[in-house]
C-alpha cells in the first residue's frame, strides 16, 4: 500500500466526460476520482475508451462533453502543454535526435530552467531511473528497457502533479515486464507521485495499481482496489474480465435475510448461499464461481458437505473432460450431466499426486455457501 | 530472390537490351555530343571543331554570364524558400487533417501540378499584366475614392518580381508533395511528447518536428531548387531583359547567336549544379539513414 | 471539441490555406472564365459568348497542331510502356554487375533540366542523325516522338516497378510448378498484376508528352507544330481569349485524363481490399 492511499483527497476529477467520434461513443458519460498519491490503473479491452480516457487527461482529446479536473482546476479546454501532468508514451516517443541527457532535460529546457539546475535536475533523474552515466547516449544506442527508462525520466524531471503511463509494460519481454513492474512500484513510493496507468493486461493492474477502474464499450463498469474486484466484482463483465470465473445462471428461489437459494438449470438441489439477495423470487442472476474455489472430492467419498451448508447442498457430481498441467496448479475441466463444464483449480501441494485425479474420473464438486458472487447483471 | 542473367539469359536479354540501348543511343549519345561540343570551337557558322579547350567554360564563368548564373542560382533559391514558407503550414494541414480533407487537399495541390506549365504561365500573364486582372481590380478600386491623382497600373510583369512569382506559382506542388511525404512519415507520439513535456506548438515545430523531417525538407528543397534553377519557360513569358535565366542564355546560343560550344558549356555547367544539388541530398538522407538503420 | 493536433480546425491555418488555395487557382479559374467572354479585352466581363471556341475550330493550323501532339503523346506512351515495362522487369528480376549504375542512369532523365536534354536533342537530330524532314505524316514527327520517349520512359519505369515490388512471388512459383514457362507465367500472372501500374505509367508519360514545351520546342523543325508550340507563338504575339479557349480545352483533356488515373486507382484499391 503506498503512503498516499490514506490522504485521500481527490487530485483528478472526470465529471461526465464522454467522447464521440463521429458517431462511434468512445468513452460514454464517464464520472471518476482519482486519489491524490495512489497508483491508479485503467483496465480494459481493447477499444474500451481506457487510452482516450488517459489522452483526454493529457490533453491530447478534447471531451465531447463533462469536465476534467485537476486540483480542482477545470483544464478541460486547456493545451497538453499547460497542464500539471506528464506521459509515458507506450512507444516511450524518445526524440531520435537528441541524446539520453537532452531528452530528459527537454522539457525543462522549454520551460527556461536555467541551464545549470537543468543539468543537476536530469543528473537526479537519471540516477532515480538506474541510467547514471548514459546522459551522453543516443537513443538508438539503448535496449528497450533502457528507453523507457529515460521516457520514465523525462516524465518525472517535470514534478508533475500526475504521471500517466500509457501500457506502460506492454512492449518489454516477460522477464523485464516482470522486473519492471516491481521497479515502477518501488517508483511511485519514492518520489510520492500520482500515477494513472493504463493497461489491458490485468495481472498487470492487479499487482501494480492501489485501485483500477474497468471499462467496457466507453462505459465505466467498476472502481474498486484488485482484490475487490476479483472477489466482489460487480457485473458478469468483470468477472469474467478479472481472472477465469465458472458463470451460473440460476433464478432466485429462497431470499432469507440470512440466506439465499438459486435454482441453477443441470445442478440438482439449488445452489445455497449463506447471505441474502434483496430480489424478488424468480429473479434472473448470475453466480460467478472461480475454478480455486472450486473443490474436487473423490467418488467414493459422500457427497461432501461445506460450511454451514446443509447436507448435500453445493456439491454436483461431474466426470472429468480435461486435464491441463499447469506446473504449481492443474486445471481440471469437469463435465456435468447435462454437459455443461465447470473449471475446478487445484494447487500441486506435493510433488506425487498429480495423477491423483485422472481424465474419466467421476468426481465431487464442491464449494463454500460464501464463495458465489451474485450478480444481477 | 533475385536471379543471376545466367539463370535465364534469354529473359535476361529480351528484357535488358531494348530499354539499355535506347538508353546509350538516344539519351546518353545526345548528351555526349554537346558535352565534347563545349571543348570545341566554332569553325564557320556550320563546322564546328573539336579543340579541348577550356576556352567555352572559361567565358562561361567571365563577370557576365557569371552574373547570370549566380542570378539564377538567386531566382532558385528565392523561390525554394518562397515555396518552402508558403508549403510547409499546406503540408502540416494536409498531415494531420481527417482522411477525406487529406484527399481533397492532396488533389487539390496535385491538380496545378498536372496542368501545362505554359497554360500556368499564360493564366499568371493574364493576372499580372499591365491591364491585367490586379491592376484593373486595383484601378476599379482607386476610382471609387474621389480626389486621387490618375491610378498608375503597378509594374507586376516584364521584371524580376513577376518570374519569381511565376517560379514559385510552378514549383509549389513540388515542395509540398515531399513535405507532406516527410511529415507523415513522422511518428505522431512524439510531437505529443514535446507537447506533454511543456512546449508550445511553435518550439515543437523548430525543435522536434522540423529536425525529424529534415531528410524531407532537404528533398522537398532539392526538387524545388532544381528544376528553378532550369527553368526556361518562366523567365521567357514573364521576365524582362534583365531577367534572363541560365536556360534563356542557353536558348540563344542555340537558336540565335549560332554559339553551340558555347551553349554546350553552358548546359553542362547547369548538369553540374543540378548534380551537385543531388549529391547534397544523397549524402543527407544517407546520413539520416544510416542514423535510422542503427536504431 | 478540436484537439491540439487538429491543425485543420485553426483559423490561421485555415486562412493560410485559403490564400495558397486563392494563389494556385485564381489564375487558372480567371482563364477559364474569360474564355467565355465575349470581347477581346480579358478583364472586363462582356457576356458568355463561345466565339473563341469556333474561331479555335476554324484555325486549321490550331487543330493540326492538336493533332500533331496527340499522335506524339500516343506513340510517345507506347514506346516508353513497352520500355518502362522492360527496365522495371529488368531491374525488379535480376542482379547483375553494373545494375547500381544502370539504376542511376535510368533515374537521370527525371533530373536532367530538360533545357539541357532539350539542346542535346536538338544537336543530335540536325548535326549528327539529320531527322528527314520530307517524310510523310506522321512519320516526320519521329524525333519528338522519340525525345519524349526518352524522357518518359523513366518515369513509366519508376511507377510499374513499384508495383511490382508488391507482387508475391510465390505466385509465379506455383505456376511454374504447375507447368507454366516463362512466357505464359509473364502473360497470365505478370501482367495481370502490373496493369495498375501499367496503366498509371501510360496516363502519366501521355501527359508528360502533353504538356512538353521546352523538349519540344528545341527537337521540332520549322515546319512542325506541336500544340504547346502553337499557344506559345500565340501567346508571344498576342494576349486574346483564344489562347483561353485552347488553353481550357487542354485543362479539361489534362483534368479528365487525372481523374481517369484516379478514378482507375481507386478501382484497383477497392479490388485488393475485397
Amino acid at each position: 500500500m503506498s503512503p498516499g492511499m490514506s490522504s485521500g483527497s481527490p487530485i483528478i476529477r472526470f465529471e461526465g466526460v464522454t467522447k464521440r467520434y463521429g458517431k462511434v461513443v468512445a468513452v460514454d458519460d464517464v464520472n471518476l476520482e482519482v486519489r491524490e498519491g495512489e497508483f491508479f490503473a485503467l483496465l480494459g479491452p481493447s477499444g474500451c475508451g481506457k487510452t482516450t480516457l488517459l489522452r483526454m487527461l493529457a490533453g491530447f482529446e478534447v471531451p465531447s462533453e463533462g469536465r476534467i479536473l485537476i486540483d480542482g482546476q477545470d483544464v478541460t479546454q486547456v493545451g497538453p502543454n499547460k497542464r500539471p501532468v506528464n506521459m509515458v508514451f507506450q512507444n516511450y516517443a524518445v526524440f531520435p535526435h537528441m541524446s539520453v541527457a537532452d531528452n530528459v532535460g527537454y522539457g525543462l529546457k522549454v520551460d527556461g530552467v536555467p541551464s545549470g539546475e537543468r543539468t543537476m535536475r536530469v543528473e537526479e533523474a537519471l540516477a532515480l531511473v538506474k541510467l547514471d552515466g548514459l546522459g551522453s547516449r543516443r537513443p538508438d544506442q539503448l535496449s528497450g528497457g533502457q528507453r523507457q527508462r529515460v521516457a520514465l525520466a523525462r516524465a518525472l524531471v517535470k514534478r508533475p502533479r500526475v504521471l500517466l503511463l500509457d501500457e506502460p509494460l506492454s512492449a518489454l519481454d516477460a522477464k523485464l515486464r516482470e522486473a519492471m513492474r516491481t521497479e515502477l512500484c518501488q517508483l511511485q513510493a519514492q518520489v510520492g507521485i500520482t500515477f494513472v496507468m493504463v493497461t489491458h493486461d490485468q495481472d498487470e493492474a492487479l499487482a501494480l495499481a492501489d485501485r483500477c477502474a474497468v471499462m467496457n464499450r466507453g462505459l465505466l463498469q467498476q472502481v474498486a482496489s484488485p482484490s475487490d474486484l476479483y472477489e466482489f466484482p460487480a457485473s458478469r463483465f468483470v468477472a469474467d474480465f478479472i481472472g477465469s470465473v465458472n458463470m451460473l445462471e440460476g433464478a432466485l428461489v429462497v431470499d432469507e435475510p440470512d440466506h439465499a437459494e438459486v435454482a441453477v438449470a443441470g445442478i440438482d438441489l439449488p445452489v445455497f448461499l449463506d447471505h441474502g439477495v434483496t430480489g424478488a423470487a424468480g429473479t434472473t442472476l448470475w453466480l460467478a464461481l472461480r475454478p480455486e474455489k472450486i473443490e474436487l472430492h473423490k467418488w467414493a467419498e459422500a457427497p461432501p458437505a461445506l460450511g454451514d451448508a446443509p447436507q448435500g447442498r453445493n456439491a454436483v457430481a461431474g466426470t472429468i473432460t480435461h486435464v491441463a498441467y499447469l506446473g504449481s496448479e492443474s486445471l481440471y475441466e469437469v463435465t456435468l450431466p447435462d454437459g455443461q463444464k465447470l473449471k475446478a483449480l487445484r494447487s500441486n501441494l506435493t510433488r506425487w499426486d498429480q495423477e491423483d485425479f485422472a481424465l474419466g474420473e467421476q468426481v465431487w464438486l464442491a464449494w463454500h455457501a460464501c464463495s458465489p458472487a451474485v450478480l444481477l447483471s | 530472390m533475385l536471379q543471376r542473367p545466367s539463370q535465364a539469359p534469354g529473359v535476361f536479354a529480351a528484357v535488358g537490351l531494348p530499354p539499355v540501348v535506347w538508353l546509350f543511343a538516344l539519351f546518353l549519345a545526345p548528351l555526349a555530343v554537346i558535352w565534347t561540343y563545349s571543348f570545341g570551337e566554332n569553325r564557320t557558322l556550320v563546322d564546328i571543331a573539336i579543340t579541348g579547350s577550356w576556352g567555352n567554360y572559361a567565358r562561361a564563368l567571365k563577370p557576365l554570364y557569371l552574373a547570370i548564373l549566380l542570378k539564377s542560382m538567386g531566382f532558385a533559391a528565392l523561390t525554394t524558400v518562397l515555396c518552402f514558407v508558403l508549403g510547409l503550414p499546406v503540408a502540416l494541414a494536409i498531415t494531420f487533417a481527417s482522411r477525406r480533407a487529406k484527399l481533397l487537399l492532396l488533389v487539390a495541390i496535385m491538380l496545378p501540378f498536372w496542368t501545362n506549365l505554359l497554360i500556368r504561365t499564360y493564366a499568371l500573364m493574364a493576372i499580372l499584366r499591365t491591364e491585367g486582372l490586379i491592376n484593373a481590380g486595383l484601378g476599379a478600386l482607386w476610382g471609387i475614392v474621389p480626389g486621387l491623382p490618375p491610378f498608375e497600373p503597378l509594374p507586376l510583369i516584364n521584371n524580376n518580381f513577376a518570374v519569381v512569382v511565376g517560379l514559385v506559382y510552378v514549383h509549389l506542388p513540388f515542395m509540398v508533395l515531399p513535405l507532406y511525404a516527410a511529415l507523415d512519415r513522422l511518428d505522431r507520439s512524439l510531437i505529443e511528447a514535446s507537447l506533454d513535456l511543456g512546449a508550445g506548438h511553435l518550439a515543437t515545430l523548430w525543435r522536434v518536428v522540423v529536425p525529424l523531417a529534415l531528410p524531407g525538407i532537404v528533398s522537398g528543397i532539392i526538387i524545388t531548387f532544381i528544376p528553378a534553377l532550369g527553368a526556361y519557360l518562366t523567365p521567357d513569358l514573364l521576365g524582362g531583359t534583365n531577367s534572363q535565366m541560365i536556360a534563356n542564355v542557353i536558348e540563344r546560343q542555340f537558336r540565335s547567336a549560332n554559339d553551340w560550344p558555347f551553349g554546350a558549356a553552358l548546359s553542362f555547367l547547369l548538369m553540374y549544379l543540378t548534380f551537385a544539388a543531388l549529391m547534397v541530398q544523397a549524402i543527407i538522407s544517407r546520413r539520416s539513414a544510416e542514423r535510422e538503420g542503427a536504431r | 471539441m478540436k484537439g491540439p493536433l487538429d491543425y485543420l480546425a485553426r483559423w490561421p491555418l485555415r486562412l493560410w490555406l485559403a490564400m495558397v488555395g486563392a494563389f494556385l487557382y485564381l489564375p487558372l479559374l480567371a482563364l477559364v472564365v474569360f474564355s467565355f467572354n465575349d470581347s477581346r479585352r480579358i478583364t472586363v466581363w462582356r457576356g458568355f459568348s463561345l466565339r473563341w471556341y469556333a474561331e479555335l475550330f476554324d484555325d486549321g493550323e490550331l487543330v493540326a497542331a492538336f493533332g500533331n501532339s496527340l499522335v506524339i503523346a500516343a506513340a510517345s506512351t507506347l514506346i516508353s510502356l513497352i520500355l518502362g515495362t522492360l527496365a522495371a522487369l529488368l531491374l525488379w528480376r535480376f542482379r547483375f554487375a553494373g545494375k547500381a549504375p544502370l539504376e542511376a542512369l535510368l533515374g537521370l532523365p527525371i533530373v536532367v533540366p530538360e533545357i539541357c536534354l532539350g539542346v542535346a536533342f536538338l544537336v543530335f537530330f540536325t548535326a549528327i542523325v539529320p531527322w528527314p524532314t520530307e517524310l510523310p505524316w506522321p512519320l516526320n514527327l519521329g524525333a519528338i516522338i522519340i525525345a519524349h520517349a526518352t524522357f518518359s520512359f523513366s518515369f513509366v519505369a519508376l511507377v510499374v516497378r513499384a508495383r511490382l515490388a508488391s507482387f508475391d512471388g510465390a505466385l509465379a512459383e506455383a505456376a511454374r510448378d504447375l507447368g507454366a514457362g516463362e512466357w505464359l507465367i509473364f502473360r497470365d500472372i505478370m501482367v495481370p498484376h502490373m496493369v495498375p501500374g501499367l496503366v498509371a505509367g501510360a496516363l502519366l508519360a501521355f501527359t508528360l508528352s502533353l504538356d512538353d514545351f521546352v523538349i519540344t520546342f528545341f527537337t521540332s523543325g520549322p515546319d512542325t507544330i506541336t500544340f504547346p508550340i502553337k499557344v506559345y507563338s500565340m501567346v508571344r504575339f498576342s494576349v486574346t481569349p483564344a489562347v483561353n479557349a485552347a488553353s481550357t480545352l487542354l485543362i479539361l483533356l489534362t483534368a479528365g485524363l487525372t481523374a481517369l488515373a484516379l478514378w482507375l486507382q481507386g478501382a484497383d484499391i477497392a479490388k485488393q481490399a475485397a
